[in-house]
């Protein structure tokens, strides 16, 4: 039974109104919009065929596809990155306060700025990363210019980036486990690695589902660290849903893209909705 | 249709005699935000303010490219456009909706002194004309290093096969790199392909007309394939600069200047930026026109310059209309030449180039001279061009897609911008 708000309706109105104006409308009128030909001055109806372009033209596919494999490395990288550092600095190593704060610098970081930098770094021919390897007699490939790797490039910078946020939260999630649970483990004789399978991974569970989740919806609307790094290139080969629909947008093909980024929101929903109710499941079975 | 008829002369004729009446009034600009062209409208607005006090200028910039676009589009769909404002001529301006959003210009005095090849291009669907220019038209084709060219003995090439020698030569005695990409900004990989344009209309007249009509296709019509081949085969032949996928506009530019670079495709507005960087270099720059397959046959695919617009929705029509014809004038023309240098020959009839231009520009100046060996871009023929094309170009140029497939992803590019504009057959 739904209890009774303590609220008036006078007190929630303005709310609701900015809630409506700003969220509901918008949400409304796009999804009908996807359903258009539109050019700001005018709009014909034509069906679904905007949704029927984004599946049949290579360079929006290969958007789509590329969305799921950034959004799946990079969530996964965080996750065992994060966990594993989180590890590193409770162990109570020295400086540990400071590593911290180096961990968790680059996400303060303007995000362009990241991409700005790293792109130089990645330079083919004169950037520090391939010099530093030429040192060591390793030819480095094109980072960004190779079209098998960029896609790749941009994940690990991306990783970077956003590994202190994860580490963060596994921070907390640690300092969460009760010191019994180890003072038992080592009672029964459990070696570090067992103590670390066995207990520190089953029960940070909440912390991963958090991570897992936040960094799989931030990887897959990802848009301003590929924009600043390979604008999708070279060719289409780093393209994303978010800088393909900012290109169609770009273009002028308005309709289009906001069929984009309804295909966005519905792949956002299949994906994280199942994986919301199977993280939470598993809590439970716990 | 027959008001129109009747109130355009009276118009003219009002402006004609109202040199320099009482309007007090503030008219806006929006400009891009490239230096050159702020410079060009702050001179013609002062220039103009002079004749007529009571009328004042504010300009203010917007970002070039897409974003630009954007902003344009916008700004005329919420009827928030300033009184006059700069853009493209050719396919771009006829993704504002011309015949509905800006207001005509053809019964301007000033228009006579124009070039039908650019009024064509600032020309709406039914023929009313609406902007004037602000630049000297420009050529896309070859810049390269003339130094080089002496001590190697080339000559300059009027085959595409004497162009891919002379790359050959320069291989082999050199350690330059034959041909500059600056692929960092894609949108100077599609030179290679545009400014072949000259050479698929001189071997299909018909071209222009049947890709409007949605007809023709690149992939399917092989002088057209013919310049996405040009790209692959330069692309594999290795003589393009070692980092070519991260280069910037600016580093093509500093290796042409030094002569690391021996060949760069570009638009000769490049010019502008070589005389301001590169001063010292200018006179070692030389161009010429993308060759074809037949020497008899050589000349230049031209660029019409950007224009200026005014809304259709303006509360200051008027004056702006009178500014307008203003800058088609021999006079504006000239301020403009003044302000920012020649990068090559004005739209604008009785407004002849300095003396004292660079070698490149009186290399392009050449093709102008001569009748025949000049031909609008595909784009100042055509409203349909499709916005990926410089994605497309990397990709062949960077050896991801072969020339047929980045032919065909054109194609369905194009397609898409059709079906935008409305137009019949796609």
């Amino acid at each position: 039974m739904r209890r009774k708000t303590p609220y008036p309706y006078w007190f929630v109105a303005p709310a609701a109104i900015i809630f409506t104006v700003l969220f509901t409308i918008p949400t409304v009128t796009s999804l009908y919009f996807a359903l258009t030909r539109w050019d700001l001055f005018s709009q014909t109806f034509i069906g679904f065929d905007n949704f029927v372009q984004f599946f049949r033209e290579p360079g929006l596919t290969r958007g789509l596809i590329n969305t799921v494999i950034f959004a799946g490395l990079t969530s996964g990288l965080k996750t065992v990155l994060g966990l594993l550092l989180a590890v590193l600095l409770t162990a109570g190593i020295f400086a540990q306060g400071f590593l911290r704060a180096v961990v968790f610098f680059p996400v303060l970081v303007s995000t362009i700025g990241v991409g700005l930098t790293f792109t130089e770094l990645m330079h083919p021919t004169d950037g520090a990363i391939n010099m530093g390897l030429s040192f060591f007699g390793i030819d480095g490939p094109g980072w960004l210019t190779n079209p098998d790797l960029a896609l790749i490039s941009v994940a690990l910078v991306d990783v970077w980036r956003g590994v202190g946020l994860a580490t963060l939260i596994y921070i907390a999630g640690l300092a969460s486990i009760s010191p019994e649970y180890y003072e038992a483990a080592r009672m029964d004789g459990a070696t570090r690695l067992q103590q670390y399978w066995r207990v520190t991974v089953p029960l940070v569970r909440p912390a991963t589902t958090t991570v897992i989740l936040l960094s799989l919806i931030g990887g897959m609307r990802l848009f301003d660290l590929i924009w600043a790094m390979t604008r999708g290139g070279p060719g289409f080969s780093s393209d994303v849903l978010a800088s393909v629909i900012y290109k169609q947008y770009q273009a002028g093909f308005y309709g289009l893209s906001t069929a984009g980024n309804v295909i966005l929101f519905i792949l956002i929903g299949v994906l994280v909705m199942p994986l919301v109710y199977w993280l939470n499941r598993r809590e439970v079975d716990l | 249709m027959k008001t129109k008829l009747i109130t355009s002369p009276a118009l003219a004729a009002v402006l004609a005699l109202s040199g320099g009446a009482a309007w007090a009034q503030d008219l806006t600009i929006l400009s891009d935000s490239s230096p050159d062209t702020v410079a060009t409208l702050q001179a013609l607005g002062d220039a103009y303010s002079e004749m007529n006090p009571d009328v004042s200028f504010s300009i203010e910039t917007r970002p070039g490219g897409g974003e630009g676009d954007n902003v344009v589009k916008t700004r005329l769909a919420t009827g928030e456009m300033a009184d006059i404002f700069q853009y493209n001529s050719g396919s771009l301006l006829q993704n504002l909706r011309p015949s509905r959003t800006l207001a005509p210009m053809t019964d301007l005095p000033a228009m006579d002194n124009l070039l039908e090849g650019f009024k064509t291009a600032v020309s709406g669907p039914e023929g009313e004309i609406y902007g004037v220019p602000i630049e000297a038209a420009m050529g896309g084709g070859i810049f390269y290093h003339i130094p080089t060219y002496e001590e190697l003995g080339l000559e300059v090439p009027l085959t595409w096969d004497q162009f891919m020698e002379n790359n050959r030569i320069i291989a082999e005695q050199t350690d330059k790199a034959p041909i500059i990409q600056t692929y960092r900004e894609t949108w100077t990989s599609q030179l290679l392909v545009l400014a072949d344009y000259f050479n698929v209309q001189v071997d299909n007249p018909d071209f222009a007309q049947n890709y409007t009509a949605g007809e023709a296709k690149y992939a399917e019509t092989p002088e057209a394939l013919r310049s996405f081949g040009r790209l692959q085969e330069a692309a594999e032949s290795g003589y393009f600069n070692e980092d070519f996928g991260a280069a910037s506009y600016a580093d093509g530019l500093a290796m042409l200047a030094s002569g690391e670079g021996v060949h760069y495709p570009m638009l000769t507005f490049a010019i502008g930026a070589l005389s301001q960087d590169h001063p010292e270099e200018l006179s070692d720059i030389g161009f010429f026109a993308q060759p074809g397959d037949d020497p008899e046959q050589n000349g230049l695919t031209v660029w019409m310059p950007s224009a200026l617009y005014v809304p259709a929705d303006t509360d200051n029509l008027e004056v702006a209309k009178d500014f307008m014809n203003f800058v088609a004038t021999p006079e504006g023309c000239r301020i403009i030449f003044e302000t920012v240098g020649a990068s090559g020959p004005a739209v604008v009839e009785g407004c002849e180039l300095p003396d004292d231009v660079p070698p490149s520009v009186s290399d392009m100046q050449k093709y102008f001279d001569e009748e025949g060996r000049t031909a609008p871009a595909l784009e100042y023929v055509s409203p349909v061009k499709g916005p990926s094309l410089e994605q497309i170009t990397v990709a062949v140029g960077s050896g991801i897609n072969t020339a047929e497939e980045g032919a065909s992803l054109y194609d369905q590019d194009a397609a898409k911008q059709a079906r935008q504009l409305g137009l019949e057959g796609w």
